[in-house]
């Protein structure tokens, strides 16, 4: 009688040699033609009776236009450099304890800052510069001390928020230097679409990084809100859904599932916590032939007794 | 000298004595994946499941995702926005990545309960897994160029779990220049060559017997009556 050992070695032998038993009859082709046809079927009429979601972009005109004052508030932040990109240290600017670390591992430090962005003059000052709009204003800007310039924006992002509604044409009299021209200046600049073209065009005519244009609306409350309202924001399972009623990027359930544990949301370091989770169990799936425990679940639950039920009932 | 002329005399033919890099190429691609393995018509008893169609469902959906995607790089990024044609094939591409995923995971699945690594397939698993993680960064870069406002808020929003890792720096989910490339070039590439080695991986080992299959069982002592029972 053949010891376990040799019994447990003699079945691993078999899955390894070219298969000697029975056999069935099957043809590559026409499984691949019968599966092309009804995944066919299937996807040109989902297509033809769901469609698919299309919703126009927002831009730096339609938020100047829809609240000019949310506008007027992140472009103040953005001149002041204290807005979120402002803030963001690499790959955006050189804030000093921005990143995001585990420990002693400071992953986005190591990139540098790659893609460098000074809010005030790529988002404010360049802009108005190129459209030759607000220039004794703009002039008053360059020639005052960064100090200075901290001041008139601090003072008036302040005035602001008490301003009713946030309404520049509600804040009291203050020392804000041109900040109140340069901003307003921007508003209808960006209210007549000249803005959009002004930003992206710092990249060169033929310019398709819309980096800067995307930070800028992300710093305000407009595009957020609008992103919550379609339920695509991080504490609503995020990334993995899109506008609309459909399934979105469904694969992406996990990754967006440790958001909404709250000991690893509420993280400061939830993003490079939560992406270090999902590497760790991707690698562990694809390493489950050799994980002892992991490798033995599916002897362990026989779901493929069902699978293979016709071979164990005659074997 | 011919094949025959080789059995018959015993005396090596010129594709046995080839040392050209060539020759030995083809000499080990041939015992490796000789043509009844790499285009069967049979398939052993046991492969007989329902379980075993998904993998073909995601090579079906894999094509009707290039065919659309081919259709819509002819065209440009923004012609799916202005033309109700553009706006179709749009269609049929969200939704055979939706059912190409929906099959791929299904097969995942069913292979991890057949403990589908066993007998020397380590590298099939690996591939299949692989090629499930690099076709989730292939669909994410598809979000990122729609061109509207589900890709510039999946941008916005993503770009700190990207950022986070150091990565952003190289690969800027804003810039959709870059992601455009990756979507339309870089990512087809490589979902293309791992789900082909994928494939080749399974032609060469083939399907894996049932778990605790022996060689007591009946339809291994006996094939011809095991042979007759299942059809």
């Amino acid at each position: 009688m053949l010891k376990p050992i040799d019994l447990k070695r003699r079945k691993a032998q078999l899955a390894a040699r070219p298969w000697s038993g029975a056999e069935r009859e099957y043809d590559l082709f026409k499984e691949l033609t019968v599966g092309v046809v009804v995944v066919g079927l299937i996807v040109v009429g989902f297509a033809a009776v769901a469609s698919s979601p299309d919703e126009a972009p927002v831009n730096l005109q339609s938020w100047a236009n829809a609240q000019p004052a949310d506008f007027v508030a992140t472009a103040t932040a953005e001149l002041g450099k204290t807005s979120d990109t402002a803030t963001y240290g690499p790959p955006y600017s050189t804030t000093k304890g921005a990143t995001q670390t585990l420990g002693a591992l400071d992953l986005q430090s190591f990139s540098g800052t790659r893609i460098p962005i000074d809010t005030a003059a790529d988002f404010v000052t360049t802009p108005l510069h190129k459209l030759q709009t607000e220039g004794p204003a703009l002039a008053a800007w360059n020639a005052a001390s960064s100090k200075q310039q901290a001041t008139w924006t601090g003072n008036y992002g302040t005035a602001l928020s008490k301003a009713p509604g946030g309404k520049p044409s509600s804040v009291k009299s203050g020392n804000y230097g041109p900040v109140p021209a340069l901003t307003g200046g921007l508003l209808a600049e960006a209210q007549r679409g000249a803005l959009d073209g002004a930003i992206l065009s710092e990249g060169g005519l033929f310019n398709t990084d819309y980096t800067r244009s995307i930070l800028f609306l992300g710093d305000g409350t407009y595009f957020p809100n609008l992103a919550d309202a379609q339920h695509l924001t991080g504490d609503q399972w995020g990334v993995m859904n899109e506008t609309g009623s459909y399934p979105g990027q469904s694969w992406l359930w996990l990754f967006s599932f440790w958001y909404q544990v709250p000991a690893i949301g509420n993280l400061p370091n939830a993003d490079l916590v939560v992406v270090g989770l999902m590497l760790f169990l991707t690698l562990l799936l694809a390493l489950v032939p050799f994980i002892p425990g992991l490798r033995a679940i599916p002897r362990l639950i026989p779901v493929h007794k069902l699978i293979w039920r016709d071979y164990y009932k005659r074997r | 000298m011919s094949d025959i002329d080789q059995v018959e005399t015993g005396t090596p033919t010129e594709a046995e004595t080839d040392h050209t890099w060539t020759g030995r190429t083809r000499r080990w691609v041939l015992k490796r994946l000789p043509p009844d393995k790499l285009l069967p018509n049979t398939q052993p008893s046991y492969v007989a499941s329902w379980i075993y169609v998904f993998g073909m469902g995601a090579i079906a959906s894999l094509l009707f995702i290039i065919a659309s995607g081919v259709i819509l790089s002819l065209n440009g990024p923004m012609w799916y926005h202005l033309s109700s044609l553009g706006h179709f094939v749009n269609s049929v591409h969200l939704w055979s990545v939706e059912f190409f995923f929906f099959f791929m995971v299904i097969h995942l699945w069913g292979k991890f309960w057949m403990a589908a690594w066993r007998g020397n397939r380590v590298l099939t698993w690996i591939t299949g897994v692989v090629s499930f993680a690099v076709s989730i960064v292939a669909a994410f870069t598809g979000y990122l160029v729609q061109t509207n406002f589900d890709s510039e808020w999946i941008a916005f929003q993503a770009k700190d779990a990207i950022n986070a890792t150091g990565i952003g720096a190289w690969f800027n989910v804003t810039n959709f220049g870059q992601m455009f490339m990756w979507h339309i070039l870089l990512l087809p590439i490589a979902v293309i060559v791992i789900v082909a080695l994928h494939i080749v991986l399974v032609r060469m080992h083939g399907v894996v017997s049932p778990i605790d299959a022996d060689e007591t069982d009946s339809q291994l002592i006996n094939k011809e009556i095991a042979h007759v029972e299942t059809h």
